[in-house]
């Protein structure tokens, strides 16, 4: 069971909601990787052209809703867009994002701080989304945040845990849950990070833009409980150390 | 009367309750956010605001979205 | 904030005897040991196989510190104490001949180290807050701070407000021993005094923290109790205060019974494999924490263990008040083993191809308390 904050999960994939073709697509794919929480953003409503109500499609309390910041360049649109999320019912979660670089998309630690301050002070359950930053993590730990989201790697580039080592650190250092986001691009790459120990990861593009959507959430879901699985059962280091059969030190000045 | 909404005018004959304008549009009053010049509206409370002349409205709900901000765009 | 809390002694006692030739194989591959792990490493399985022990600890020092040794010598500026420890020297019930350095002297014994070379110092004294208490010890810091690159101590536990006093006058760590984590035998040692309040010791190392100190060192006197289950409280100690403290370095110092005035003899014995298994267990456990060895230890022991998990070494040390001065000072805390030169010690580290360092901060950087 992942707990975060006071809420327990039994799924520890993180499902976005974006990039999807249909709505109903989006809702199988859900479906069939058996995921509990899943993020939504917020956006002004198209006057002539309202389109589908993501709630309509994936309402109605299946799923718990984490509505993100996404869009944010700074602390005060963060803010803003939180309590927009709020106030729209999308209840007191947040994954918090400050992504001021339109280029890259990679997030601003010193806005995410800040913002992250704010909102635990004003109520939110907040999960930052971060660089693989262990320091930047402990300080978000000790403002409140119930989580922290570090990446794997940048966005959209599909190449999993370049992040490795930094995430390690993180997993190893935090109280609160890691949640490996972005970058993840294969169920392997998801194995990977609960086999590292992460808490939960999620995923979007790689299952939104699948061939078969719904076959690879199911396939994600899949890897994801492996990938814990084999967490638990305690990995064998890779062993390359000769060390323990002959070591080239000696004890003999023992007495 | 004149009021922007999301940016753009529109033109109504009289004022409106948030609630019933909401609906105009074929929106669910449950799931969208509303901001009347800049403050939130809360729900229990579409029902008692009017939208005067010139009033700045911001009308916003869930899209489906991800891990990563241009989902959005 | 909550206190650090441990289980049973009974509990560590009987978790560190438990493990068997599979588990000890499995603490010596994991990179990312668990208590139970510790509690493998420190078992008698794991005494048989203190070679494959040695050579994991050994591996994971050299990468986490490199080739570099820190060297530091204490100065004890005070042989008063309030407390009666059964197994100690200064203690209140013994007839020895006391004394207090004032600040002259204090600073002429830290000129004297300074001469020989040694740029860390710690400054160590009794229990006795009316002969060195805080205002002391702040004054001595001020005088001291722009001449060392690093100032422990080793002295009364103080509240956090007075370690904050003490970091601002130039105090970079500070380190407390419980001498035994367990709780049955702490009273029967620890007869009078303020040291009797065996919570409040154990909450020392937390407020040293909270007040901001670069680094917090704890240690159990081996000798008292049983020392695998001493190993098991040392490793939840530190991975408590790593996650409580993560802005705080921290050091374990293993100091063993030595004989001292009054007498005492140890009530379990603690022998060379014995304390350098505990020594790599702590290592393998926990990846970044200092360990020192204190002169306590004869010159061939310390000579032999360079390289294999200590980082941290005492050079040229006199445990009296005022033995640098004076070689017929006042009565020693312990009598030393290691009685080569700071210079002696240091040239045996360049012979092993490692790397003595005296200097990794300098003491008269640091500013008023921050946390
Ligand atoms: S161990 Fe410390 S407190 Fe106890 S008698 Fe010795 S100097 Fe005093």
């Amino acid at each position: 069971m992942l707990t975060i904050a006071d809420k327990t999960f039994t799924s520890r994939l993180f499902v976005g909601t974006g990039k999807f073709s249909s709505s109903d697509i989006m809702r199988q794919a859900l479906e069939a990787s058996e995921c509990e929480m899943v993020t939504v953003a917020l956006r002004r409503v198209e006057l002539d052209d309202p389109g589908d109500d993501i709630m309509q499609a994936i309402g109605g309390g299946k799923f718990f809703f984490l509505p993100n910041t996404a869009g944010a360049r700074d602390a005060v649109e963060a803010v803003r867009l939180a309590r927009l999320a709020r106030a729209a019912g999308g209840g007191n979660w947040l994954k918090l994002e400050v992504t001021p670089d339109p280029r890259t998309l990679l997030p601003d630690p010193v806005e995410t701080l800040k913002a992250a301050e704010e909102l635990v002070q004003d109520g939110f359950v907040v999960l930052p989304y971060i660089n693989a930053d262990p320091v930047l993590a402990l300080r978000l730990q000790e403002v409140g945040a119930a989580a922290v989201m570090p990446l794997g790697a940048p966005i959209g580039t599909n190449r999993g845990l370049l992040t490795r080592p930094l995430l390690e650190i993180i997993i190893e250092q935090m109280e609160v849950p890691v949640v490996v986001d972005a970058g993840i691009g294969t169920p392997s790459q998801a194995a990977a990070a609960m086999e590292m120990g992460a808490d939960a990861v999620l995923v979007n593009t790689a299952i939104a833009v699948a061939g078969d959507p719904v076959a690879m959430a199911a396939a994600f879901g899949q890897a994801v409980i492996a990938g814990r699985r084999a967490y638990k059962a305690g990995l064998g280091a890779i062993a390359c150390r000769a060390a323990a059969s002959s070591p080239q030190t000696g004890l003999e000045f023992l007495r | 009367m004149k009021i922007i909404v999301n940016g753009e005018e529109r033109f109504l004959e009289t004022e409106i309750l948030v609630t019933d304008y909401v609906k105009s549009l074929d929106l669910d009053p449950e799931t969208v956010v509303v901001e009347v010049d800049g403050r939130i509206i809360t729900r229990q409370d579409y029902q008692s605001t009017l939208l005067l002349d010139g009033a700045e409205v911001e009308l916003i709900r869930f899209i489906g979205g991800g891990q990563d901000a241009d989902d959005c765009r | 904030m909550n206190n650090f809390s441990l289980p049973d002694f009974k509990q560590l006692r009987d978790m560190s005897r438990r493990a068997d030739e599979a588990a000890v194989q499995q603490a010596l591959r994991t990179n990312r040991p668990t208590l139970n792990d510790l509690a493998a490493l420190l078992s008698p399985a794991a005494g048989r196989r203190i070679t494959a022990l040695a050579a994991r600890s050994a591996e994971i020092t050299r990468q986490r510190f490199g080739c570099a040794i820190q060297i530091y010598a204490p100065i004890y500026v005070s042989n008063y104490c309030i407390n009666r420890c059964a197994y100690c020297g200064f203690s209140a019930g013994n007839r020895i001949k006391r004394r207090v350095l004032d600040i002259d002297e204090a600073a002429r014994e830290a000129e004297l180290l300074k001469g020989r070379g040694v740029n860390h110092i710690l400054l160590v004294s009794g229990e006795s807050p009316e002969r060195a208490g805080v205002d002391y010890f702040v004054a001595l810091a001020q005088r001291l701070r722009d001449h060392f690159a690093a100032i422990s101590i080793e002295i009364q536990p103080l509240d956090e407000d007075e370690y904050a006093q003490l970091f601002a006058a130039g105090i970079t760590s500070v380190a407390v021993y419980q001498e035994t984590y367990d709780r049955e035998l702490y009273p029967t040692l620890h007869l009078s005094g303020k040291k009797r309040d065996y919570d409040y010791r154990l909450a020392t190392p937390q407020r040293a923290a909270a007040a901001g100190m670069r680094e917090v060192g704890i240690g159990a006197l081996l000798g008292l109790s049983d020392w695998r289950a001493e190993g098991m409280a040392l490793g939840m100690h530190l991975a408590w205060l790593r996650h409580q403290f993560w802005r705080t370095a921290l050091t374990v110092s293993f100091p063993r019974l030595q004989p001292a005035a009054g007498g005492f003899t140890a009530l379990q014995q603690v022998g060379e494999r014995q304390l350098s298994q505990l020594l790599f267990a702590l290592r393998i456990f926990d990846h970044d924490v200092g360990l020192l060895i204190s002169t306590r230890e004869e010159a061939r022991y310390r000579d032999g263990m360079l390289g294999l998990g200590p980082t941290r070494y005492s050079a040229g040390s006199c445990t009296a008040p005022g033995g640098y001065s004076d070689e017929q000072e006042a009565t020693e805390q312990f009598e030393v083993d290691d009685h080569r030169s700071v210079d002696e010690v240091c040239a045996v580290i360049r012979q092993r191809g490692l790397e003595p360092v005296r200097k990794d901060w300098d003491a008269g950087f640091q500013m008023a308390a921050s946390a």
